[in-house]
């Protein structure tokens, strides 16, 4: 192993920066003579629009320009595209609205674009556009999945009916239909799955540039996938070709997928810095962020678990129904379906399943991927049937499970929907978090609670997830529209240092480190010595971006085959200033060595051999080492593992308290340990989040958020959450040669129905055997008086 | 309508023309250049913005400009002396305490605070310290354990 | 934030002038409560009169009866004095729970009560300690001091300068905060001065309020089981998202207990 190669938990080369100030961030970046944007916001869930009044506006002092909507669309400005198709049932395609960058005629969520004052400071842009009147006509709106399907509902649009997006479903129904019939038993639940908001601590920011000179364009933007926004907003939106747009997503403050999506006001800066010939600046407030950020899970599900008399699964019927908000978010449609559905066989062989989802429209907030985009949707309400099952058939938690496990020996798996697992050890991963949770030790706690007046629980989940998204191939099946390979470029500079440049984005993540290890373990090169580059449209070739905890599994291997390009040429170039043959090359440990022999050359010396090549085989070799590489993985990833949370609810007032949390997690083989640990800590925090305190509320009749700020919208604490102990158990993905599986969305997988299991575990020695998620202190209290009464 | 406001940035004098409704942190951020200082939220709640005023920790996002008129004002740039980072700063490194960055400098300027009052806390004294500063990638966890370690660092220095 | 003149008088009198003279004037100190309003447009005063520098409005001054402390006397500075410490624990506890260390830092005694925020900390211990409040023109007993919603006995432009604390044979403050806020959802503070023993809520209704079944029942034994059946009427109280006036009411009970069990009932 390299000193700083792959297994070490190497201290991150990007920390400095952040840790002195001097990390740069979108809004940190000020261009000359910028103008300020700021965006006019509908304030109600759905009206249409008769006139918009703007000139109060502009004559307000500072303000340079006004747009509406009316302005982008007589520029032929498109809308927002949506990346991703789903077909209903009988084949037909979903209803796909338009989504306008700023409306113009109607709005449909609060939040929704307006306007856009342009104007010389932050304040008075928002000063000014007080001024613009706007004839609002209010019409009734829809906000939750139940009001959006009942009979009378207001249409939030015109096209799409029952204000159904699509009507999916995946699975074989005869199958399970017919498991049913045999079944001994049956045990179903209804679930909610919470609408959260994703909040990651740096608000989006936007700045346009357009240089007449040129006609480039460049955007800043606090993006996870700059060139996913330059392909889209370039093709879709403005119709700029990508060699005249660049975009920049320099240092971006988490993103947890909110980040993903292209949205409206980076259009809006980009097209209007040409109109006004100056550079425009726009950022939100966090109370915007609340309101223009997409939202994410949002499920209402019934669900039935068919077993035989000795706890084995049958068969498996879900029916979901899932909040898509006002318009199709850019990858939206895939999250309730082939990133939801197609994990409801978790970790079990359940022989049969069959689920239907129905996605509705609502005057909200788009709804899009949010840190596990399905996956979490899917552990937690199987999770949650499990462990009902478990409980009513008196087989218990860790048995039941146990029992339906897919086993080691299994592998490859095919699930019956869609998925082929390629390999895991699921009960491994429990057994190890039972016994660093002292599960055995559980009942003597539990007593020590009761003597103190409390009510303890111990609850257990275990997860899958496919991750790497994803093969092109399989995604386009599915409906994508585009690939989802990733890029990578080694560029040998002539002194040996090494520049990496990456498609994969990181805001968070610790990729600065993370690919040069791999860099170090493969090359020899010093860590110290190996930058690696990611953000810029105009320095890495391209990317598709970071989410759904493909970074290592594509991005990094993406990498992986530019290094082999390298290893390879430099071993011709060894080769030839060795006068030996390239087979009889060995690559070891930052030297290239005639095998068997004493005779030796550096890698420094082979690259300065490619740059100043004045001894150098031209004849068969072109000077230069770089290269790069596109990887499209041959499947997806499949981490799993069991969560096991232990909580104590305080009866008189509802409180629960997360006393531990174990995670016992596969991710394959590991590259960065601290980092890895840390990506679970910060995912189990958002999943204990999900589970007990956040949650976006809607006023059902005026359609206003109720959670639009951090005064109402509870985000996890530092005081709120227990200390996680963490672990891995490792098998190794066998198809990519690193092993690795991804690691980033755990967290938020396990954690959630771990802590509720836990909490109804907790409250069923009284006869509560459910809980509303959050499990907020009066829900609980209002749980336990109900039991009582 | 401009004033006047001149305050010790760092340990250099600044003076900078703003509105009275200038922020302290619009006035560090923009008008003085220290970016380091963020704003997370406009309610006072995450803490991002969190700086030293006559040495304790105040938010940033929640106090005017004009409010620091001849005070002694600390941001997260004036931790590192002649190159050589904070104990804190080192301790946030290494022990991962950070993972975008962006709430990192208020968590410091806060944990600074804490550990003035506080020079041996404990993870349930941190934990509860830290009420008033938001992270969304680390859970905390190595948050807190960093901060144990800067502070023990801070004594032994 | 809308614009708006700012003014830094050293005198009292001097912030009576400016208050006087401006008729959508409003008085500043830390600014924890005002800022953030004005941040989202929602006040919009055409003056703010920062009375932050003023010598009279400051200082913490304990003798044998009494714990005096300046209306300009910040939460932390409250939490951390010796003296309060000694003479009124309680008081200290109740300012450590106040908001988040920042806030503690720079939000004020006078702030607090001038708002009367119907989740504020400092109201309860007012009305719990039965404190006179004074003005730059008058005492206000604390009984006749909250009135409402937002709503005090301050005429306009009346300038809280100090509240004076009875000191307390024993009290407690016992807090359910909001989870997000940390705002309290229902506190409790309960006090035996030596004109009786007093029981406070704040968080729960439009401004801080007494209890007086709870009172008369602690009046004949200070212990928390003398609570046991005794209901505030969730009809008057608040309901929002993180809890309902039943929920609200059933916590009055609970932190009652538990404000009587620390004050060592």
């Amino acid at each position: 192993m390299a000193e700083n190669g792959i297994g070490v938990a190497v201290r991150r080369k990007e920390d400095r920066r952040f840790i002195t100030g001097a990390g740069r961030y979108t809004d940190d970046i000020n261009r000359p003579d910028q103008l300020y944007a700021y965006i006019l916001r509908s304030p109600l869930a759905h009206a249409r629009i008769n006139a918009i009044e703007t000139a109060a506006a502009l004559a307000a002092p500072g303000v340079v320009a006004v747009f509406t909507g009316a302005d982008m669309a007589a520029d032929g400005v498109g809308g927002l595209p949506c990346g991703w198709g789903v077909a209903n049932k009988d084949g037909s395609p979903m209803v796909e609205p338009t989504h306008p960058c700023m409306v113009v005629d109607r709005v449909r969520y609060v939040g929704d674009q307006v306007a856009t004052v342009l104007a010389r400071t932050r304040a008075a842009a928002k000063d000014a556009a007080e001024l613009i009147e706007v004839d609002y006509e209010e019409l009734p709106s829809v906000t939750d999945i139940h009001s959006a399907t009942a009979d009378d509902a207001p249409l939030v649009w015109d096209e799409a009916p029952g204000n159904v997006c699509y009507d999916w479903a995946i699975g074989d129904a005869r199958a399970v239909d017919a498991a049913f019939e045999k079944a001994d038993r049956v045990v179903s639940i209804d679930v909610v799955n919470n609408r959260l908001i994703p909040n990651a601590m740096e608000p989006r920011a936007a700045i346009g540039e357009y240089d007449e000179a040129t006609g480039d364009y460049t955007l800043y933007t606090t993006s996870q996938n700059p060139h996913v926004i330059r392909l889209l907003m370039g093709a879709y939106v403005l119709g700029i070709p990508e060699h005249k747009l660049r975009v920049v997503a320099p240092d971006v403050g988490g993103g947890f997928g909110s980040k993903i999506f292209h949205y409206a006001e980076e259009a809006i800066v980009t097209w209007a810095a040409k109109r006004v010939g100056r550079p425009v600046k726009w950022t939100a407030d966090r109370s915007e962020s609340f309101i223009s950020d997409a939202h994410g899970r949002d499920h209402v599900s019934h669900a039935e678990l068919a077993l035989s008399d000795e706890g084995d699964f049958l068969a498996l019927r879900v029916r979901t129904r899932a909040n898509l908000g006002a318009y199709l978010s850019t990858f939206a449609p895939s999250v309730p379906t082939y990133l939801y559905a197609t994990l409801l066989a978790g970790t079990y062989k359940t022989p049969a399943i069959y689920a239907e989802v129905k996605s509705v429209f609502t005057n909200t907030v788009p709804v899009d991927a949010y840190r596990g985009a399905g996956r979490p949707e899917a552990s937690y309400l199987l999770e949650r049937l499990v462990d009902k099952a478990a409980r009513v058939t008196g087989i218990g938690p860790i048995e039941l499970r146990r029992r339906n496990f897919i086993d080691p020996d299994s592998f490859p798996y095919q699930t019956p929907v869609a998925l082929e697992y390629d390999t895991g050890d699921y009960d491994a991963c429990l057994a190890k978090a039972l016994e660093i949770a002292d599960y055995a030790g559980f009942d003597r706690r539990r007593k020590e609670s009761a003597e103190r007046g409390k009510l303890r629980g111990i609850g257990i989940a275990t997860y899958i997830e496919a991750c790497g998204i994803a093969p092109s191939n399989v995604a386009g099946a599915l409906g994508a529209r585009a690939g989802l390979y990733e890029v990578g470029t080694i560029r040998v500079n002539p002194t040996g240092s090494v520049t990496v440049l990456t498609g994969s984005h990181s805001h968070g993540q610790g990729h600065e480190t993370t690919f040069a290890q791999l860099v170090t373990e493969a090359l020899g090169v010093d860590i110290d010595n190996v930058d690696v580059v990611h953000g810029d449209t105009a320095k890495i070739p391209f990317g598709m971006g970071t989410y759904g905890s493909r970074s290592l599994a594509v991005g990094g291997m993406a990498l992986m085959a530019a290094l082999d390009k390298v290893k390879a040429k430099s071993k011709k170039i060894a080769a030839h200033l060795l006068e030996a043959s390239d087979e009889d090359i060995e690559f070891k440990d930052g030297k290239l060595t005639v095998a068997g022999t004493d005779r030796s050359v550096s890698f420094g010396e082979v690259a300065l051999a490619a740059y100043v090549p004045h001894n150098y085989p031209l004849d068969i070799l072109e000077p230069g080492l770089e290269e790069t590489a596109f990887y499209d993985p041959k499947n997806f990833t499949f981490p799993a593992g069991c969560h096991i949370a232990e909580v104590e609810i305080d009866p008189d007032t509802g409180v629960t308290e997360v006393l531990n949390f174990v995670a016992a997690d596969d991710f394959g083989r590991i590259v960065n340990p601290m980092i890895v640990e840390g990506q679970v800590h910060g995912g189990v925090v958002q999943g204990i989040g999900q589970a007990l305190y956040e949650q976006c509320v809607y006023d059902p009749e005026s359609g206003q958020l109720l959670t639009g700020s951090m005064m109402d919208y509870c985000m996890p604490k530092a005081d709120n959450v227990p200390r996680l102990e963490v672990a891995t158990n490792t098998t190794l993905c066998t198809h990519n040669a690193l092993g690795v599986k991804g690691a980033g969305e755990a967290g938020a997988i396990g954690a959630t129905p771990a802590v509720i299991n836990a909490v109804v575990d907790a409250l069923s020695g009284i006869g509560v055997d459910d809980v509303p998620i959050p499990a907020t202190p009066e829900r609980v209290w209002q749980a336990i008086r109900q039991a009582a009464a | 309508m401009t004033v006047t406001v001149s305050f010790v940035l760092n340990g250099e004098d600044v003076s900078v023309d703003v509105e009275p409704r200038t922020l302290l942190v619009e006035a560090l951020r923009d008008r003085l250049r220290r970016t380091g200082t963020h704003v997370g939220c406009d309610t006072s709640q995450c803490g991002a913005c969190v700086v030293h005023v006559d040495g304790r920790s105040v938010k940033s996002c929640s106090m005017l400009a004009v409010q620091a008129e001849g005070a002694e004002v600390v941001t997260i740039e004036g931790l590192a002396k002649g190159g050589r980072l904070h104990p804190m700063q080192e301790a946030f490194r290494e022990h991962h305490g950070l993972q975008c960055g962006f709430c990192t400098p208020g968590m410091i300027m806060s944990a600074l605070d804490l550990v003035s009052q506080n020079p041996d806390p404990d993870e349930n004294q941190i934990r509860h310290w830290l009420e008033g500063n938001l992270c969304r990638c680390t859970g905390y966890q190595n948050i807190v354990r960093a901060i144990k370690a800067g502070a023990q660092a801070m004594r032994s220095a | 934030m809308y614009e708006f003149n700012y003014h830094r008088p050293t005198t009292l009198a001097e912030a009576k002038t400016l208050l006087e003279s401006n008729a959508d004037a409003k008085l500043v100190s830390g600014g924890m409560t005002l800022l953030p309003t004005m941040k989202l447009r929602l006040a919009r005063p055409t003056d703010l009169v920062d009375i932050g520098n003023i010598r009279d409005l400051g200082g913490i001054r304990v003798d044998a009866k009494n714990v005096e402390v300046g209306a300009a006397v910040r939460h932390a500075e409250v939490a951390s004095s010796a003296d309060v410490r000694k003479a009124i624990p309680a008081l200290s506890d109740l300012a450590g729970l106040i908001g988040d260390p920042q806030v503690r830092n720079r939000g004020t005694l006078g702030g607090s009560i001038a708002n009367s925020d119907p989740a504020a900390d400092y109201p309860a211990a007012v009305l719990g300690l039965g404190a006179t409040i004074r003005t730059d023109r008058r005492e206000i007993a604390a009984d006749d001091y909250f009135l409402g919603m937002f709503e005090t006995a301050l005429e306009p432009g009346e300038i809280v300068v100090a509240v004076r604390f009875p000191r307390a044979k024993r009290a407690a403050y016992a807090k359910f905060p909001n989870p997000a806020s940390r705002y309290a959802v229902v506190g409790v503070f309960v006090a035996e001065t030596g004109a009786g023993i007093r029981v406070a809520v704040t968080g729960a209704g439009a401004c801080a309020f007494r209890v007086p079944e709870m009172e008369t029942a602690l009046g004949r034994k200070f212990a928390a089981d003398s609570l046991d059946g005794i209901e505030v009427d969730a009809a008057e109280l608040n309901g929002d998202l993180h809890a309902s006036p039943e929920y609200r009411a059933h916590l009055v009970g609970v932190m009652a207990r538990r404000a009587v069990s620390a004050a060592g009932g």
